[in-house]
């Protein structure tokens, strides 16, 4: 079998998660086993409120699970230091920049703090890390920009290679594909498809473009209220996990054309 | 900055040319003349203290201004400046409930800045317990302006019960001056200040990762209470010392950092911090010479020609760059 060739990044065993409070823990979704390999698109998808953030902050450690296991290179996330974690996992987040006043190349730079010294100087070694990034993600007439002169899909090319400057094996990001126009919701996916082919690296994102993530990642996880199934998107529509992900009295699944449709 | 260092020793009730100034640093002269004395005792001091206080205000305001990601913070609004003048205020005022040998003590210089230390402190540790509650920024600088307001409230208790003499000793102390401190007080007074600007320094790293937000910052493996604690222990050595060695000066630490971010049009630390340090030193520094009102005997409170100076500077800049970066 291929599968058992590819090299494991995070895997999560029989995992739970959901909010706990001084009164009660809320679960919100529960039994999770996933596997994400070294150089694979995976795309999150599911209805609004079914869990994916929740899934997204215990997988990159801002809440605990509340039972089950996470590994990332086969070691316990819980025994990851922050800086350890923040050289192994990068994010990219939904939440808008609060100071924009920095140019792209400094904003991209600061993705190499984990690396630097105790005021951050950037070395040589940094510098072409960065432009690598830069070039990586076709923004290379940015670079000086002011960040509050860019548009929404700019700023999302810039955020992503803040992300790969960070230099790790796994990238995480929450929608990124949201605020963006159709042109640069499948810009931005398949640079994110270009970057898994050209470094290897494991990319794992939220979104509500089911259609473009079935077109376009190596492996899909959906969740839908009573399960989460991952599997390639082929296997998914073959086993029909895409028709119960919404109540299915306004849309339908085509499993022939790979998309929803509204019922007439 | 060197000029206007000489600028601000030359002007005062009596004013000294410049060739004196140098002579009296170069010019190992033995007949030691009374303008010597007065620029040694009197004048160099007070520009020393000018630059210490400007530029650590400002800091102080930038680190603030970073941590709760607000434009209007700085020590003043935040509370750290009506937590030292709380701990004057109970040292000079309370000191007459006391009496006696234990009064003696209290007003000695070294209490009123110890006092206002703690007083600083203090109230920026409860503000920043609070702020941990609320997840609203602007929540924060209510909060602030509420101790605020508790502060002068007790404050003005305290008056109701003391005398006519310690209430103006207090007053004078809330108008602000640069001029009190002998070299003694300096020393202290830069050794303390010192301390506070490493640990500014220390926190460029930090700073600078916080701009991406907390989430952001958290991710890039930084300890968000680690810098935090150093953030506001750089500011509370740095606002608070001021405060107790040159009483409540008010506006400089909010409005040198936007003066300066105006100006160098960057978010950038590395950039900020000693650009701040720079301008805060400069401003202050000229503030203090119109303060003298060169060639009279007059000497106008400080606090009053900050703000006078200061505010159309900030409100200039920002008109005409239409656009407040932040």
């Amino acid at each position: 079998m291929k599968t058992s060739l590819k090299h494991t990044i995070l895997k999560t065993e029989n995992l739970h998660i959901g909010y706990t409070s001084k009164k009660e823990t809320i679960t919100v979704a529960s039994n999770i086993n996933l596997t994400l390999n070294k150089g694979e698109l995976i795309g999150l998808v599911g209805g609004n409120g079914i869990g994916k953030s929740t899934l997204l902050k215990t997988l990159t450690k801002v809440q605990n699970p509340l039972q089950g296991n996470i590994s990332i290179n086969q070691k316990t996330l819980e025994n990851y230091s922050n800086l350890e974690l923040a050289k192994t996992l990068s994010l990219v987040l939904t939440e808008t920049l609060t100071a924009k006043n920095l140019t792209v190349f400094e904003l991209i730079a600061l993705g190499r703090q984990p690396y630097t010294n105790w005021v951050g100087t950037i070395t040589e070694a940094d510098i072409s890390i960065i432009n690598k990034a830069i070039s990586q993600t076709n923004i290379t007439d940015l670079k000086h920009k002011k960040c509050f002169e860019l548009s929404d899909g700019q700023l999302q090319k810039v955020m992503i290679a803040r992300a790969l400057a960070q230099d790790t094996d796994l990238i995480i990001l929450d929608e990124p594909t949201s605020h963006l126009d159709m042109y640069h919701k499948v810009y931005i996916l398949k640079l994110l498809q270009k970057i898994t082919k050209e470094t290897g690296k494991t990319i794992l994102f939220s979104s509500h473009e089911i259609d473009l993530a079935i077109q376009l990642c190596d492996s899909m996880i959906v969740m839908s209220n009573n399960s989460i199934v991952s599997d390639s998107p082929c296997h998914l529509i073959e086993k029909g996990a895409f028709s119960n992900l919404f109540p299915e009295d306004m849309i339908v699944f085509d499993p022939n054309t790979g998309s929803f449709r509204v019922k007439k | 900055m060197v000029v206007l260092c000489c600028v601000n020793i030359s002007l005062g009730s009596i004013s000294i040319s410049f060739n004196t100034i140098i002579d009296s640093f170069l010019v190992d002269s033995s007949d030691y003349s009374s303008k010597e004395y007065i620029i040694q005792n009197y004048r160099l001091p007070k520009a020393i203290t000018a630059i210490l206080v400007g530029s650590g205000l400002g800091i102080s305001g930038l680190l603030m201004q970073t941590l709760f990601k607000n434009p209007l913070a700085g020590p003043f609004v935040l509370g750290i400046t009506s937590g030292a003048s709380l701990g004057v205020a109970l040292v000079i005022l309370g000191s007459g409930i006391f009496g006696g040998f234990l009064a003696t003590f209290l007003l000695s210089k070294w209490s009123l800045v110890i006092a206002a230390s703690i007083g600083s402190f203090l109230v920026l540790l409860l503000v920043l317990i609070v702020s941990s509650k609320v997840r609203d920024t602007m929540a924060i600088l209510i909060i602030g302006l509420m101790f605020g307001s508790i502060t002068s409230a007790i404050v003005s208790v305290l008056s109701y019960f003391s005398s006519a003499e310690q209430l103006q000793q207090y007053i004078f102390w809330g108008f602000g001056s640069l001029g009190d401190l002998d070299w003694t007080e300096v020393k202290i007074f830069s050794l303390i200040y010192t301390i506070g600007i490493l640990f500014s320094v220390a926190s460029i790293k930090g700073l600078n990762t916080l701009l991406l937000g907390q989430n952001y910052a958290k991710s890039l493996g930084l300890n968000i209470k680690k810098s935090r604690l150093i953030i506001i222990i750089a500011t509370s050595l740095l606002a608070g010392t001021i405060t107790a060695f040159a009483g409540p000066i008010a506006f400089i630490g909010l409005a040198i950092p936007h003066i300066t971010r105006q100006v160098f049009n960057t978010s950038n630390h590395k950039i900020l911090l000693p650009a701040v340090f720079l301008f805060g030193a400069i401003i202050m520094l000229i503030c203090d010479s119109i303060a003298q009102l060169p060639n009279t005997d007059y000497l106008l409170p400080i606090n009053a020609i900050t703000s006078l100076i200061g505010a159309p500077v900030v409100v200039w800049l920002l008109v005409r760059q239409r656009k407040m970066v932040f």
